[in-house]
């Protein structure tokens, strides 16, 4: 079996990113990088699964600037096979991205591809779905748990109001959401010996072909702290007060 | 020909839909898929699917492309189920997609949360059609409008995944997305019956709905449909009650469009009380059972 993931270069969930006094971008200068959390979730997941199925080869891909090397090098260390950086400055909406890889997948012929719900910067929750779409593949997204059996899968995945279990066949894409997995810790020593794996540098193979530009950031409106009260009593008098009971 | 096609995965859906197309300056249809027929909204014309369920995205997704080509807008309410199935819709229609839409600024500019909400950023739709997500609390309904005509279609499912099981777990109390109150509990509730007799009680005794952390759903604690934030439901209460939840940027994502956020946290330094409009230092397995009692009518 064949696994490609797709990953992306993400600034750290939990740091605190600020938009650029003029709008323009978002100041990232002294912020850490990370592999984007669903993705390392979907990473773990391949690697279970090899472990599970065995003959499974995981190919890491990851489009965008040469800093994503430390990624890729670090989902290599999680137990990928091979990592693909697809270089590039240029911008990609997340339909760029999904025709890119639709580019890739028919080139590396994966029978499954599992990669993340959504990436934590853009929040778009798109490119799985359009992926799939292109490639006329069943999807299954938002998946907590995977079963493999032969060249079908079964997936649970949550839902609005619960979950539900898909049956597809593959060659499918699933897109992994937070329940699936808890990503192996990886210390700087794996991340060294994984040095000697290959990591492929190639042009991308499509142009990106922007469907939607960002033209500026700003900060929401501040929410300014309330005030605090001592007592139950005192708490349900200022909620009466400001009309919410 | 209406521009704009919404698309309700359910039938109340269709009134702050109604409201993104009034800023929009757009006439409208609507799309129903299953459930009664909502009227009063002001859509040129209401089609409807009549589906029993509505079925896996790779079945539905290539339909509704067909459907959906003549417009230049096809809009959903913000969902799992609109993201997964718009997703696959924009695909198929190779269509530029914006998700969670905020605000209309122009025909051809949106707002839209990134970074769980930490930024806000201005889109610019290049080229269209353009499928949108939309953040229903951001729009208001229009006052009511005169019935439109109904017309039902049939809508040729091209069954891919197959639906092994479905299990809803939509309970009695009101929708998260919906509720007027909000009660959610986060790490420190133990366990499922702690979290349901704690925060569950005072809920029902304000009519409210429950929400969770992520931290208290993966600990079992919370199914994970209950989870609010960045990665779960996006709530618009008139008032929000966080009891023993730390404030984290994620599940603040979540929360932000509700009109008063009180929290109940032992740790006077949690980051939740930078953002609550009330706040009170105690430990909530007091608190909550007073306020339930006190507020119980
Ligand atoms: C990619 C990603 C997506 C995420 N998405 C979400 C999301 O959608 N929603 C979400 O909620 N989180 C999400 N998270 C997780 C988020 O970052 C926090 O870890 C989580 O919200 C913390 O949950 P919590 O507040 O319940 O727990 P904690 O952070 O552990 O806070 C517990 C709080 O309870 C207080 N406390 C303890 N005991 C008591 C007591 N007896 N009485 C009163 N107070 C008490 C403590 O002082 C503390 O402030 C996400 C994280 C990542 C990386
Ligand atoms: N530049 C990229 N390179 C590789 N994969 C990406 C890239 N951008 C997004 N993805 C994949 O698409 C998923 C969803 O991204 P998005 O639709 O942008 O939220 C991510 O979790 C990744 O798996």
């Amino acid at each position: 079996m064949r696994i490609l993931v797709p990953l992306k270069r993400v600034v750290d969930p939990y740091a605190k990113v600020k938009p650029l006094g003029d709008g323009s971008g978002l100041s990232t200068q002294g912020l850490k990088f990370e592999i984007n959390p669903f993705d390392e979730i979907a990473i773990e997941e391949s690697v279970r699964l090899r472990e599970k199925l065995g003959n499974t080869e995981i190919i890491v891909i990851s489009i965008g600037s040469p800093e994503c090397e430390e990624q890729l090098r670090k989902a290599l260390a999680m137990g990928a096979d091979q990592a693909i950086l697809v270089e590039t400055t240029d911008i990609f909406d997340s339909p760029s991205v999904a025709d890119e890889l639709n580019a890739w997948v028919l080139k590396l012929e994966p029978n499954l591809v599992l990669m993340g719900k959504q990436a934590t910067d853009d929040d778009c929750n798109q490119v799985g779905q359009m992926l799939a779409a292109k490639l006329n593949w069943p999807q299954a997204t938002f998946a907590s748990k995977i079963e493999v059996n032969g060249s079908q899968v079964l997936v649970t995945r949550e839902t609005d109001t619960g979950d539900e279990v898909l049956q597809l066949d593959l060659p499918a894409v699933i897109t992994a959401d937070l329940r699936l997995n808890e990503p192996r810790y990886i210390a700087l020593p794996g991340i060294i010996k994984a040095r000697s794996k290959p990591l492929d540098c190639q042009a991308p193979l499509a142009t990106p072909r922007l469907r939607t530009r960002i033209l500026s950031y700003c900060e929401p409106p501040p929410r300014i702290a309330g005030q605090k009260v001592d007592s139950v009593d005192a708490l349900i008098l200022a909620i009466k007060a400001r009309g919410a009971l | 020909m209406a521009e704009l096609l919404a698309i309700c995965f359910k039938a109340h859906e269709a009134f702050p839909l109604a409201g993104l197309a009034a800023k929009l300056g757009k006439s409208f249809d609507l799309l129903l898929l299953t459930g009664a027929v909502p009227q009063g909204h002001g859509a040129e014309r209401i089609f409807t699917a009549e589906l029993q369920e509505i079925p896996p995205a790779d079945g539905i997704g290539s339909p509704l492309a067909t459907f959906s080509k003549p417009y230049r807008y096809i809009v959903a309410a913000s969902s799992m189920q609109s993201k997964d199935v718009l997703g696959r819709l924009a695909g198929l229609l190779d269509a530029s997609m914006i998700t969670d839409v905020i605000s209309v600024d122009s025909a051809t500019q949106f707002k839209r949360p990134i970074l769980a909400g930490a930024v806000i950023a201005v889109v610019e739709v290049l080229e269209f059609p353009v499928v949108i997500t939309a953040r229903t609390a951001g729009f208001a309904a229009p006052e009511s409008q005169p019935d439109s005509p109904v017309e039902a279609i049939s809508v040729a499912v091209a069954t891919m995944s197959r639906l092994v099981s479905r299990n809803a777990r939509s309970g009695s109390r009101p929708d998260l997305t919906q509720a007027r109150v909000v009660v959610t509990g986060g790490r420190p509730l133990k366990n499922s019956a702690t979290f349901e007799s704690v925060i569950g009680g005072l809920a029902d005794a304000l009519g409210g709905a429950v929400g969770a952390t992520r931290a208290a759903v993966d600990s079992g604690i919370a199914p994970n449909e209950l989870q609010v934030g960045q990665t779960g439901k996006i709530v618009a209460p008139d008032l929000y009650i966080a009891a023993g939840v730390s404030g984290s940027t994620q599940h603040m994502a979540g929360i932000k469009d509700s009109k008063l956020i009180v929290a109940i946290n032992k740790d006077p330094e949690a980051p939740i009380f930078e953002v609550a409009d009330l706040g009170l230092v105690a430990d909530l397995f007091d608190a909550l059972p007073e306020l339930q009692k006190k507020l119980t009518p």
